[in-house]
């Protein structure tokens, strides 16, 4: 970051803060693991004098029992799942945001998503960052041209190299989308249709791992492709293996998105705001793009005037147009379609 | 006379009130709230109180989730065995072998792996035994194997993950029973014409069983319940029942399905030791 973003940034958050500089107010937020890098968090805490205090959780149904057993107001801000906004909202968890006041005029069109972060014209939640599911490989390893296409995978060729990403939503999406059912149309028999695919895959695969887990097999050369990977997992190695990789296969891919919303029972929503105003701020959008958790495209596209060209080459900053247009949004199954997933993805574990 | 046993026994009573106030609020009451809430159901997204048994049938008639225990039980029972034949004989070289002098250096050698953290010691054996690990290298550059082993992400990484801990947890516990032992016992045999296998058959051995049921109790009791060591070094390749606990936690948000497993897997501690009460001498640790 040069020194006239550095001093866009101070003037942004200085805005941002103002008077409440002095005070000692602090928020809580459940997030993410990205929340959690202290080069994203600490320009906000010194510009604003609000303290974030940072739980991270992982998966909706996790972040909704934590609210669940907590007491309106413990919490101010969430990250959420874009497509489980709506969920949020059916419960009354979420409050309107001003729509108004959020930058969402400078935003990729297709992140502003508002079928999922709005609802009867009032805005709920805002993107702040989206990425893919799809495959991520050695191109040292693997021929590139192979991961074009979902099939050869199970092909044979690849057997005992292959590791799956241990989250049942973008990989069960991924093998729909294959079959040909957009994730939005799965159906409980669209899924069992899947079992087979599912199971194949898991006999070619070596592992099904977490991310951190994900992360060390492909720098390890444990395996050689991650299904579910893609940038949010080899940005990171980058600079220790420029080999490792990532494509959208002919089939498409799942596209992910994080939004960031105020808690309906809050009593702090204005510093809450400041935080999610700071946060899709393009400081804080090529801040949080570039989390030492993991990368993710900002959702701002004025990011890009912050983000370094390296930094852009290594998120595909110019492909974004047509990528968006091969991926989809994650599947949003009702209850019980989504246990009909667990259960068959914890089958596919024990096998 | 009678005042002085009341006041004796208002004051045995103060002394053992902090305790039981800590056992009731620390482990009966959440207990007991957990024992409710695997009776519970998860409708949709909601948890219904009540007293359903959906939860145990479940575990016991969908194989997924049965699974889960016997693959636990496999490790452990595995772990176990392997930790307690390693631990023996380092313990009785330490105690039996080692000069008075340097067994607490040798003690504290056996222990070094404690020192550093738990999780980063499994994600450094997952290190070890991956296909550019050190073990796969070395015996690839001895020309032993021409490929290199599968072991990083398997149950045979999970075993070696869990025995590398557990022998030194054993090799304390078995050692404080071995260097108790009078060597006068060992000297009677020998004067009898004992050989040194039949004295140790005969009289070591039973003497120090209770060390090592004891060592092999807690290795049972904390490998079965372990989860982050089958998580980082088994790849999900089979999961036990803590895994699938999690996974009910995590993913699902179902309380009642986690708190039916958990109380399943205290059932199997309880059976634990049960069976192996007689020899637990607890106090000798």
């Amino acid at each position: 970051m040069n020194r006239l973003t550095s001093t866009a940034l101070v003037s942004t958050l200085t805005m941002l803060g103002g008077l409440s500089a002095a005070s000692a107010e602090e928020i809580n937020a459940l997030v993410w693991c990205d929340h959690s890098d202290p080069a994203l968090i600490e320009p906000f805490e010194k510009a604003t004098g609000i303290k974030v205090n940072l739980k991270e959780y992982e998966g909706t149904a996790a972040g909704l029992a934590i609210l669940d057993q907590s007491q309106p107001g413990d919490w101010d801000v969430m990250v959420i799942d874009a497509v489980d906004v709506g969920r949020a909202v059916d419960q009354g968890l979420l409050a309107e945001l001003p729509a108004d006041k959020l930058a969402t005029a400078d935003f990729f069109p297709e992140t502003v998503m508002a079928a999922n972060n709005t609802r009867d014209g009032k805005t709920y939640a805002v993107t702040e960052k989206f990425g893919y599911n799809t495959v991520a490989f050695n191109k040292s390893k693997v021929d590139p041209a192979d991961m074009e296409d979902m099939a050869t995978l199970t092909s044979g060729k690849y057997d005992g190299r292959i590791a799956i990403y241990d989250y049942y939503l973008p990989v069960l999406g991924e093998l729909s989308m294959a079959a040909g059912v957009p994730t939005a149309e799965m159906t409980p028999a669209s899924l069992d249709a899947l079992k087979p695919s599912l199971m194949a895959l898991r006999k070619a695969s070596k592992s099904v791992s977490d991310v951190v887990a994900s992360q060390t097999a492909l720098a390890t050369g444990e395996v050689d492709i991650l299904v579910g990977g893609g940038e949010w997992l080899t940005a990171v190695l980058h600079a220790e293996n420029p080999d490792l990789d990532w494509t959208i296969p002919k089939q498409g891919a799942v596209r992910w998105a994080q939004s960031l919303a105020v808690l309906a029972g809050s009593k702090k929503q204005d510093d809450a705001l400041k935080f999610i105003n700071y946060v899709t701020s393009p400081e804080g959008q090529a801040r949080l793009a570039t989390s030492s958790c993991y990368w993710g495209m900002p959702a701002n596209k004025k990011a890009g005037d912050v983000l370094t060209t390296e930094q852009k080459a290594v998120l595909r900053w110019d492909q974004q147009a047509d990528y968006l247009a091969k991926t989809q949004l994650y599947p949003v199954p009702d209850a019980a379609l989504d246990k009909q997933m667990q259960d068959m993805w914890t089958e596919m574990l024990q096998n | 006379m009678a005042s002085i046993e009341q006041t004796e026994r208002n004051r045995a009573a103060g002394f053992v009130a902090p305790a039981l106030i800590w056992v009731l609020a620390f482990f009966v009451l959440p207990f007991a709230v957990m024992i409710g809430m695997s009776f519970a159901r998860l409708e949709g997204r909601t948890i219904v109180h009540g007293l359903f048994s959906d939860n145990y049938v479940r575990f016991f008639s969908e194989p997924s989730l049965f699974k889960g225990l016997t693959v636990s039980l496999e490790i452990t029972l595995i772990v176990t065995v392997i930790s307690v034949l390693l631990a023996y004989p380092l313990a009785w070289i330490i105690a039996m072998r080692v000069p008075a002098r340097y067994q607490r250096l040798a003690l504290m050698l056996a222990v070094l792996p404690f020192w550093t953290s738990y999780v980063v010691r499994s994600y450094a054996w997952l290190l070890v035994l991956g296909q550019n690990g050190v073990i796969n290298k070395a015996l690839m550059g001895l020309g032993v194997i021409a490929e290199p082993l599968a072991i990083a992400s398997t149950r045979t990484a999970t075993v070696i993950g869990f025995v590398h801990f557990f022998v030194m947890l054993l090799t304390l516990t078995i050692y404080a029973n071995l260097i108790q032992l009078s060597p006068n016992y060992a000297r009677a045999a020998a004067d009898l014409g004992a050989s040194a296998f039949a004295t140790f058959r005969h009289i070591i051995l039973p003497l120090t069983l209770p060390g090592v049921v004891t060592g092999a109790f807690l290795t049972f009791v904390l490998c079965i319940g372990d989860y982050i060591t089958p998580q980082i070094l088994g790849g999900n390749s089979e999961l036990t029942l803590p895994q699938l606990i999690m996974l009910q936690l995590g993913r699902r948000g179902d309380f009642p399905m986690a708190s039916a497993l958990s109380i399943v897997l205290m059932a199997v501690v309880t059976l634990a030791y049960l069976a192996c009460a007689r020899w637990l001498k607890l106090d000798r640790v």
